[in-house]
C-alpha cells in the first residue's frame, strides 16, 4: 500500500495526493464546490438474538472485549477525546494489541493530548500504522520527522463526523470511556470520579462503529440515566479501576490571561464587536477556552451587563466563566461540546438550559444545517494567518506539526470570525506572506485583530463601513506583516523536503493540504 | 583557558531574551554555538549578526554560546556587547538604528501630562516591546532598584539599544538611573540616544542635582546634542522632603518631583499602609513645595497589583491631595491610574459653565465674570481652561463640546 501517490495542485495552488494510504482521495475543489453523493454509510446489522437477553453485556477485561471484538491487523480503533489530558485508556488499547502481536492498526481520535506521547511506542513498533485525527505535541514533531509509517490524516471535529457518515472512515472497533454507565451500555459524563460533563464526540463512534466498547470506573444499576451514550448501540461493558486523572480532566486551568498584551487584545476584541454592532442584544457567540478567548468573553459579558442586553446562546467549551454568564442571565442557553471544569460539569447536570451538544448539530458537513453557520461571531486562534486571510492551526513556522484541528474550520462558517492574535510571538511573526498550512481559506476570516492594529478582510465592505469612524486602530493586513518583519526581522523559509507525512481534510473531506517532511 | 563572561538570561520563563557566554581565544575564529528556539527562522541572521559584532569589535578569535529565547536583534547585540566589553576595553559602541519614530523625537514638552509613568526593569528586553501599546504618558527604563547589583552593567547596554530601536508608540522616553555618584556613570548610556527624562533616586541634596546636570552638558557638548533633557529627582528620604523646595528650584530643567514611599517609609523605621496616613505629612510638604516652585509633583506607586480597586482609591486620594500622577509597576495599572486622575463628569461640567461664562463675559466687554450670584476669580478660569484641555486629551470630552451644547 502506497503512503501517497499522484501528487496535484488543489483549487487553493497547494501540492496535495491524490491516493493516500492506498485509497483515493479528493483535492479541494473550493468551499461549497464538493457534493458527495449516494446514501450514508451504516454499520452493519446487529440482532438482538446476539446479545444478552437480561442486558448484562459486562464482560471482564478490556482485554475480553476486544478478542470478542476481533481485534487483528489493519483494524480502525476510535476513542473521543472528553477525558483530555486525563486519558488513560487509548495507551491501554494499544499495550493490549501490542502483546496480541496486533500490527498496522489506524487510530482515529478526535483529539490527543499529552498523556498519549507513549503512541509514539506502538507507531515505532508497528502496532500503529498511522493516527487519523490530530497530533499534538511530540507526536507532531513525530509525524513531521516522517517517523510514521502511514500518511497521516487531519481532521476537523466537523470533518471527522463527515468522513465516518460518508464512509471514508470505517471504525472498526469505538471503545468509550464512559465516566458513569450501566451494564447494558448506557453511559453519561455527568456523575462519577472522571465526570466530563459531555460525550458529544462520541455519539458518530458508537452509531457508525461496527463494534462498541464502553469502558467505565462508575458502573452503576440500570437505568443509567440520563443517557448520553445510548445502549442499545454498544457491544460489550468493561469496569476498570479509573478511566481518567480527575484533576487533568478538569484541570482548572482554563483561566482567563493575566498577559497585559494579550488582555488588551482581548480588550479591542470586544470593542469592535461592539462598534461593529455584531455583540447586540439577542446574539449568539462562540469563544473558545484559551485564555485569550476567555478573556474576549469576559469583556463580553461586562458589556452585555452595561447594556442590560442578553445574548441568545453561547457555543461551549464550557467553563465557569460562560457558567457565571448563564446564571447571572446574560445569555438563555449554553450549547455545549465540552466542559472545561468542574463548575461546568455542575451546571450542564443542573441547568436545564446548559445543553449537551453533539458535532452533528453543530459543525458536521453531512447533516441538514448547522450551528456553526447561525453564530453571530467566533473567536478562534491561529499559529499563522496570510496577507490573504488564509489561515493555519496546525503547524508552526518552522514547519513543526503541533496542534489538531479541533472545531476551528467549521467555526469559519459562522456569520463573523474574529482571529485575536499577536503580531508576533517570540520573535516569530503570526501575519506572514504564505501560510505554513493551509488549513481554512482566507474568504471565511474576517477580522484579525492584533495588539498593533486590526485588519478588516476587504470582502467584508459592511464591517468596513460601519467601523470607518472608528478610534480602533483598522489597519490594512499587509501593513501588519510588513510591521512584523520590520520587528521581528524577515524569517527564513522552513526547510522541507518533498516528502508527505500527513494531510489536512477540508470540512467537506476534500483534500486542503499536505504536511512535509522537515529537515533535521 | 580564558576568562569566561556570562550575560543576559535564559530559563523557562524566560521571553524575548538570551544569555551568552563568551571567551576570547587564541585561535580558530569566532566559534559560534547557538541554540534558539527560532533557529529555523531567524538561525542564519542571528550567526550573521554575531560575525559582524566581532568583526566591528576587532575580535578574531572567541568561542561563543549564544542561548536564545527570541530576542530581538538588537537585545541579542546588546548581551553580546555587554559581554565583550568586560573581556577587551574599547570605545566603540555596536549601535542599533533609531527607531523611526524615535529619530523623529524631539524634546519633549515641559508640562505635558505625566499621569501614568510605567516603570520596567532595565535588564528585561521582553517587557519592553509591548509596553507602549498600553499608553504609559511615560515608560521609566529602570536600572536601579529593578536590577541586581551584578546585571547593573548588562543592563545598560539593553536600555541604550531600548531607547534607540524600541518604539514606546507615543509615551515620554525616561530613565531611572543608580543613585548619584554611581548613577553618573548611567548617563553616559542613555543621554546621547534621545531620552527625554531622567529619574534621580534617593535625591536629597541639590549638590546631586548640580553633578547630574554637570554630566549631562559635557556628555551633550561631546555628542553635540541639543535636545532640552529633563529631570524628575525622587524623594525617598527625610532629609529630602525637607530639602524638597530647595531642590525643585535647584535647576531649570526639573519638571517635577516624585516621592518614593516604600524608602520613605523605611527610611522613617515604619511600615507602609494602603491608607497611606503615616506618608501624609510629606506627601502634603512635597506638593506644596512643587506647586511653590511651579512644578508637578508626582506620587509614588503602589505595589498589590492585584487590587485595582485599593489602588483606585489610592490614586483618587493621591490626586485630592494635590498630585497630578502616580507611578505603575504593571500595564493593568494604568488605566485605573488614568480614571482616577481624569477630570470627572461634574468637574467637566463645571468647568464648561466657568469657561462659558468667561467667555460671555468678554463678549459684553465685562472686567468681572459671574457664575450665578458668585464671582469668578481669573486663576479660577485657569483651572477650568486647564480641566476641558485635559479633559479633551483624555477623551474624556469631545473637542466640539461647544457645538453640542
Amino acid at each position: 500500500m502506497k503512503k501517497y501517490d499522484n501528487l496535484v495542485k488543489n483549487a487553493a495552488g497547494r501540492l496535495v495526493p491524490t491516493v493516500v494510504n492506498g485509497q483515493q482521495v479528493t483535492p479541494f475543489k473550493g468551499i461549497g464546490k464538493h457534493r458527495p453523493t449516494g446514501r450514508k454509510y451504516a454499520p452493519p446489522i446487529s440482532t438482538i438474538l446476539d446479545y444478552p437477553t437480561d442486558g448484562n453485556k459486562e464482560v471482564t477485561s478490556l482485554e475480553e472485549a476486544l478478542r470478542l471484538c476481533g481485534l487483528r491487523d489493519g483494524m480502525t480503533i476510535s476513542t473521543h477525546h472528553h477525558l483530555r489530558d486525563g486519558d488513560l485508556i487509548a495507551n491501554q488499547i494499544f499495550e493490549i494489541a501490542e502483546s496480541s502481536m496486533v500490527k498496522d492498526l489506524v487510530w482515529l481520535p478526535s483529539a490527543s493530548f499529552p498523556c498519549h506521547d507513549g503512541i509514539i511506542h506502538y507507531l515505532n513498533n508497528g502496532t500503529i500504522n498511522r493516527i487519523e485525527g490530530s497530533m499534538n505535541g511530540p507526536l507532531g514533531r513525530f509525524t513531521s520527522a516522517g517517523k510514521m509509517k502511514g500518511c497521516a490524516v487531519l481532521r476537523s471535529h466537523g470533518g471527522r463526523v463527515q468522513a465516518i457518515q460518508d464512509g471514508e472512515v470505517h471504525i472498526d472497533i469505538a471503545i468509550l470511556a464512559a465516566p458513569t454507565a450501566d451494564s447494558f451500555g448506557n453511559g453519561n459524563a455527568l456523575y462519577g470520579p472522571s465526570a466530563c460533563g459531555v460525550l458529544g464526540y462520541s455519539l458518530a463512534d458508537y452509531m457508525y462503529a461496527d463494534k462498541v466498547i464502553v469502558v467505565t470506573d462508575n458502573l452503576t444499576a440500570f437505568p443509567c440515566m440520563p443517557m448520553q451514550i445510548e445502549g442499545n448501540y454498544v457491544d460489550f461493558v468493561v469496569k476498570v479501576d479509573k478511566i481518567g486523572l480527575p484533576e487533568k480532566i478538569v484541570s482548572g486551568t482554563t483561566r482567563i490571561t493575566k498577559s497585559p498584551d494579550r488582555l488588551l487584545i482581548a480588550e479591542m476584541t470586544a470593542q469592535f464587536c461592539l462598534e461593529a454592532g455584531l455583540l447586540k442584544d439577542g446574539c449568539s457567540f462562540q469563544a473558545g477556552a484559551g485564555g485569550t478567548s476567555l478573556a474576549v468573553e469576559d469583556y463580553f459579558h461586562k458589556i452585555l451587563l452595561e447594556n442590560k442586553w442578553k445574548a441568545r446562546f453561547c457555543f461551549g467549551g464550557s467553563t465557569e466563566y460562560l457558567v457565571r454568564m448563564l446564571e447571572d442571565g446574560s445569555v438563555d442557553y449554553i450549547l455545549d461540546a465540552q466542559a472545561f471544569d468542574l463548575e461546568a460539569v455542575r451546571s450542564i447536570r443542573d441547568n436545564q438550559n446548559h445543553c449537551d451538544t453533539s458535532v452533528f448539530h453543530a459543525y458536521n458537513f453531512h447533516s441538514k444545517g448547522n450551528y456553526a453557520g447561525m453564530t453571530d461571531i467566533v473567536i478562534l486562534g491561529a499559529t499563522e494567518i496570510d496577507v490573504n486571510f488564509n489561515g493555519n492551526v496546525v503547524t508552526h513556522s518552522d514547519g513543526q506539526l503541533l496542534h489538531g484541528i479541533g472545531g476551528w474550520q467549521n467555526c469559519l462558517h459562522s456569520k463573523c470570525t474574529i482571529i485575536p492574535v499577536p503580531l508576533f510571538r517570540d520573535r516569530i511573526p503570526v501575519i506572514v506572506d504564505e501560510v505554513t498550512t493551509l488549513c481554512g481559506p482566507g474568504s471565511l476570516i474576517d477580522i484579525i485583530v492584533t495588539e498593533r492594529g486590526i485588519a478588516i478582510n476587504p470582502l467584508r465592505t459592511d464591517l468596513i463601513e460601519k467601523m470607518k469612524n472608528s478610534k480602533l486602530p483598522i489597519v490594512d493586513i499587509q501593513s501588519l506583516k510588513d510591521e512584523a518583519e520590520r520587528i521581528c526581522g524577515k524569517p527564513s523559509k522552513p526547510h522541507f523536503t518533498k516528502e508527505v507525512v500527513g494531510i489536512v481534510k477540508w470540512v467537506d473531506g476534500t483534500v486542503i493540504d499536505s504536511l512535509w517532511k522537515v529537515e533535521d | 583557558m580564558g576568562k569566561i563572561i556570562t550575560c543576559g538570561n535564559q530559563g523557562e520563563r524566560i521571553c524575548s531574551d538570551c544569555q551568552v557566554i563568551l571567551e576570547l581565544t587564541d585561535n580558530n575564529g569566532i566559534d559560534i554555538q547557538l541554540n534558539s528556539k527560532v533557529k529555523s527562522l531567524y538561525g542564519e541572521s542571528i550567526i550573521a549578526l554575531t560575525k559582524d559584532i566581532f568583526h566591528y569589535f576587532g575580535i578574531p578569535n572567541a568561542r561563543i554560546t549564544i542561548n536564545d529565547s527570541g530576542a530581538l536583534p538588537y537585545f541579542i547585540s546588546a548581551r553580546i556587547e555587554a559581554a565583550i566589553k568586560q573581556l577587551i576595553e574599547s570605545n566603540k559602541e555596536y549601535l542599533p538604528d533609531f527607531h523611526i519614530d524615535n529619530s523623529l523625537s524631539l524634546s519633549t514638552l515641559r508640562d505635558r501630562h505625566r499621569i501614568s509613568r510605567l516603570y520596567l526593569p532595565g535588564n528585561s528586553p521582553g517587557l519592553m516591546i509591548n509596553a507602549g501599546l498600553h499608553h504609559p504618558d511615560g515608560i521609566i527604563l529602570d536600572l536601579e532598584d529593578a536590577v541586581a547589583p551584578e546585571k547593573k552593567h548588562e543592563a545598560r547596554f539593553v536600555v541604550r539599544n531600548a531607547l534607540r530601536a524600541v518604539s514606546f508608540y507615543g509615551a515620554e522616553r525616561m530613565v531611572r538611573i543608580n543613585q548619584i555618584p554611581a548613577g553618573l556613570a548611567d548617563l553616559d548610556f542613555i543621554i546621547p540616544h534621545r531620552v527625554n527624562l531622567i529619574l534621580i533616586p534617593k535625591c536629597e541634596t541639590i549638590e546631586q542635582i548640580k553633578q547630574v546636570n554637570e554630566r549631562i552638558s559635557i556628555i551633550s557638548m561631546k555628542y553635540n546634542i541639543t535636545q532640552k533633557i529633563w529631570l524628575m529627582p525622587i524623594i525617598e528620604s527625610a532629609k529630602g522632603v525637607m530639602n524638597a523646595y530647595d531642590i525643585a528650584r535647584s535647576a531649570n530643567n526639573i519638571v517635577a518631583l516624585a516621592i518614593g514611599l516604600e524608602d520613605f517609609t523605611a527610611d522613617l523605621g515604619i511600615s507602609r499602609t494602603k491608607e497611606g496616613t503615616e506618608s501624609f505629612a510629606a506627601r502634603s510638604r512635597m506638593v506644596l513645595a512643587c506647586k511653590a516652585a511651579g512644578i508637578q509633583a508626582i506620587d509614588s506607586v503602589f505595589s498589590d497589583i492585584e487590587d485595582l480597586e485599593s489602588l483606585r482609591q489610592t490614586a483618587l486620594q493621591s490626586k485630592a491631595l494635590g498630585f497630578v500622577g502616580m507611578g505603575c509597576i504593571h500595564p493593568r495599572q494604568i488605566k485605573t491610574i488614568h480614571d482616577a486622575f481624569a477630570p470627572g463628569k461634574e468637574e467637566i461640567e463645571k468647568a464648561k459653565k466657568i469657561v462659558l461664562a468667561f467667555e460671555d463675559a468678554q463678549s459684553k466687554g465685562l472686567s468681572v465674570v459671574a457664575l450665578g450670584t458668585k464671582m469668578v476669580d481669573p486663576p479660577v478660569v485657569k483651572r477650568a481652561h486647564h480641566t476641558l484641555d485635559l479633559a479633551i486629551e483624555m477623551d474624556r470630552l469631545n473637542q466640539n463640546w461647544r457645538e453640542q451644547l
